[in-house]
């Protein structure tokens, strides 16, 4: 029978496969973070257990920490905390960590791939849904809960049952200007923000191909927010050049076995799928979101619908009012407050390069606030050396230290009620940046040049 | 965490007839910061129950119908967004120990399976019943896979892998079975070899 790439990867992971009942899945990669994974290390030590495969298990704090001045202590006790715990429960149990101010700390899906753990072929899982990043290397890569994290921590598997399959294929050339969060907005937009729910996405097209690791990255990252368990793209050269020689890459032949494995990861022609989709690159257009909810998206130069086009006008409603925005209403130039250039989805080097190639040489709004958070470390020190830096701040911006910072506020970065964020996360839940806060979702070109006029523009337009 | 084994529940819903509602509504990120699951329950939908200045919102339906109602109803896409557990654990320290949807996120539905708290995905017609009724009492019975209206004989089947029904009627967990077979974990890490 031809096989998907998923079907390849877990079949090879699978421990025992109980009749009528779930499969048990070996995990390769467990990155833990201080949020969700406190109470799992209380369950094993209450059952007097260890952690079975520490070699496989690597942490890093990234939710609640300080994006300023993390040389010293964090100052909210209730954030210190767990910092403080995940501490204790790696020392104990002997597992790396990235600790805050650590050259490798950074936000849990940025730092895997860019440390060079997260390899391709791999099942990859971490208490945090945007796990779903990995699977830009061709990783079966998911979310789990707490009580999983204790399964994962104790036994190294997982009970799973085999979602179902999803493929989405995207050709053509994007427009200039238009980026990978374009896509994955565009994508939400027309299938809804549970069309993946049951399913596991494979991304694949011309389109997907052309993008860099990072852009791939920004599309598996959001797949959680079509409902989906998760989103992988088939590993390539562009994949493999990414991720040698980073410092956990194996070397020698090691690397080379590997590789040629990784060569055979794509799924069989003719694999059949659950459910297929097809999307042309031509048709995307930089996006916003006007709800809150991701799939609320539209292209920057359209109106927001009206409640008729909608098929839960109670819902629609309930969103708007919480956005102060009007069925109809144009949101060009909309006076904006804040800009938050960072997260998982978009703290990238990439994102950083483009946001500067936008802003360089112009000044930034006097009426906007802006936080600028590399999502790791590197990325940090990427940015200085490639004169990112100087760029960004000659222009008015300042840049903070990593973190997860107001992707969900969880730190003193929130956006105060009632005001705009355009922001370039993944979530625009109602006071996901904060309570009472407005979050606008776009991708890093349409912050950028946001961030100079002061109100909602389209890059595009921009450009001209 | 060890829940309460699941039978037969009879209860009022608590309806909440809006789309999407994602994870960071039915518990906010601020309170997760808490090393302990204890007393979670009372910030469940904390910013839907509260108003502004932290005083109990009156209109709210968790105020109005309280915490004697065992089942909410939600629309589509139930616990969307954040794989955080403190979603379920919220509820289930609430007192809700089913809650009905036409859909549900997939790691919220995981995560409520794996804490005694039972997802039922009912049609679209049979959940239009249930927000235009919320006077009426609902049964769900686990063994049978049914749930129905007290007062009519309308019922319809949900769907529960075999597997994890077993878990809830009888209150086992996942990881008791794998502890239990650990011999065929060493075979798998024997036979490949682990990137
Ligand atoms: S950056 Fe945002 S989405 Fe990513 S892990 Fe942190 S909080 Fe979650």
């Amino acid at each position: 029978m031809r096989k998907t790439l998923f079907d390849k990867i877990w079949s090879s992971h699978v421990v025992e496969e109980i009749p009528s009942g779930p499969s048990v899945l070996y995990i390769d990669r467990h990155y833990i973070h201080e949020v969700t994974s406190p109470q799992a290390f209380d369950g094993i030590e209450k059952r007097g257990l260890k952690v079975r495969r520490p070699d496989l298990t690597y942490a890093t704090c990234d939710h609640n920490v300080p994006t300023k001045n993390q040389h010293l202590h964090i100052k909210d006790p209730l954030s210190a905390l767990p910092v403080a715990k995940l501490l204790q429960n790696t020392q104990k149990h002997n597992i790396t960590y990235f600790p805050l101010g650590d050259p490798s700390n950074g936000v849990v899906h940025i730092i895997g791939p860019e440390l060079g753990l997260t390899l391709c072929g791999m099942t990859v899982v971490c208490g945090d849904s945007h796990t779903s990043t990995h699977g830009a290397f061709g990783n079966i890569a998911f979310g789990i809960g707490t009580t999983e994290v204790e399964m994962v921590l104790a036994t190294q598997t997982l009970m799973q049952y085999k979602p179902k399959q999803m493929k989405i294929e995207i050709n053509g050339s994007l427009l200039p200007g238009v980026c990978a969060k374009d896509i994955i907005l565009h994508i939400i937009s027309k299938l809804g923000t549970s069309c993946g729910a049951g399913f596991f996405i494979e991304f694949c097209g011309t389109t997907i191909s052309a993008l860099s690791m990072e852009g791939r990255m920004t599309i598996c990252n959001m797949s959680i927010e079509m409902g989906a368990k998760g989103g992988m793209i088939a590993p390539d050269d562009k994949a493999i050049n990414y991720l040698k020689d980073r410092n956990y890459s194996p070397r020698g032949e090691e690397w080379i076995r590997l590789t040629g494995e990784w060569k055979n990861l794509a799924s069989d022609k003719d694999a059949r799928f659950d459910a297929n989709y097809l999307f042309n690159a031509q048709e995307v257009y930089p996006m916003i979101t006007y709800g809150t909810n991701p799939g609320a998206g539209i292209q920057i130069r359209e109106n927001i619908p009206y409640a008729t086009e909608s098929n839960n006008p109670q819902s629609f409603y309930k969103s708007l009012n919480y956005m102060g925005f009007k069925e109809g209403e144009k949101l060009l130039g909309k006076e904006i407050d804040y800009i938050f250039l960072g997260s998982c989805t978009n703290g990238r080097i990439e994102d950083f390069r483009l946001f500067a190639s936008f802003v360089k040489g112009k000044r930034k709004a006097e009426n906007v606030i802006a936080w600028l958070v590399p999502g790791s470390k590197r990325v940090e020190k990427e940015i200085e050396e490639e004169g990112i830096g100087k760029i960004i701040r000659d222009a008015g911006f300042e840049l903070r230290e990593p973190g997860c910072s107001a992707c969900l506020a969880m730190n003193e970065d929130k956006i105060p009620p009632g005001k705009y964020c355009l922001s370039v996360s993944n979530r625009n839940f109602e006071g996901r940046q904060g309570p009472g806060a407005r979050t606008i979702l776009c991708g890093p070109a349409v912050a950028a040049v946001s961030a100079i006029t002061g109100v909602i523009t389209d890059p595009l337009e921009f450009l001209k | 965490m060890s829940f309460e084994k699941f039978q037969i529940l009879i209860s009022k819903p608590i309806i909440l007839s809006v789309e999407n509602i994602d994870t960071d509504q039915i518990i906010p990120a601020r309170f997760l910061k808490s090393t302990t699951r204890e007393g979670i329950g009372e910030k469940l939908f904390y910013d839907w129950r509260h108003n502004k200045d932290g005083s109990c919102n009156q209109s709210s339906v968790f105020c109005i119908n309280g915490p004697e109602r065992q089942i909410l109803a939600a629309g589509e896409n139930f616990g969307c967004g954040s794989s955080r557990e403190h979603a379920a654990w919220a509820l289930y320290d609430y007192g809700i120990r089913a809650v009905i949807s036409t859909s549900f996120a997939d790691i919220f539905r995981g995560n409520a399976l794996n804490n005694g708290l039972l997802p039922v995905k009912v049609s679209k017609d049979f959940m239009k019943h249930i927000f235009d009724s919320p006077l009426r009492e609902i049964k769900i019975d686990l063994n049978n896979r049914t749930i129905s209206f007290m007062d009519s004989p309308l019922y319809e089947e949900f769907r529960i892998e075999p597997y994890k029904q077993k878990c809830l009627l009888g209150g086992y967990e996942d990881i008791d079975y794998l502890l239990s077979h650990s011999g065929m974990i060493d075979n798998y890490e024997k036979l490949h070899k682990i990137q």
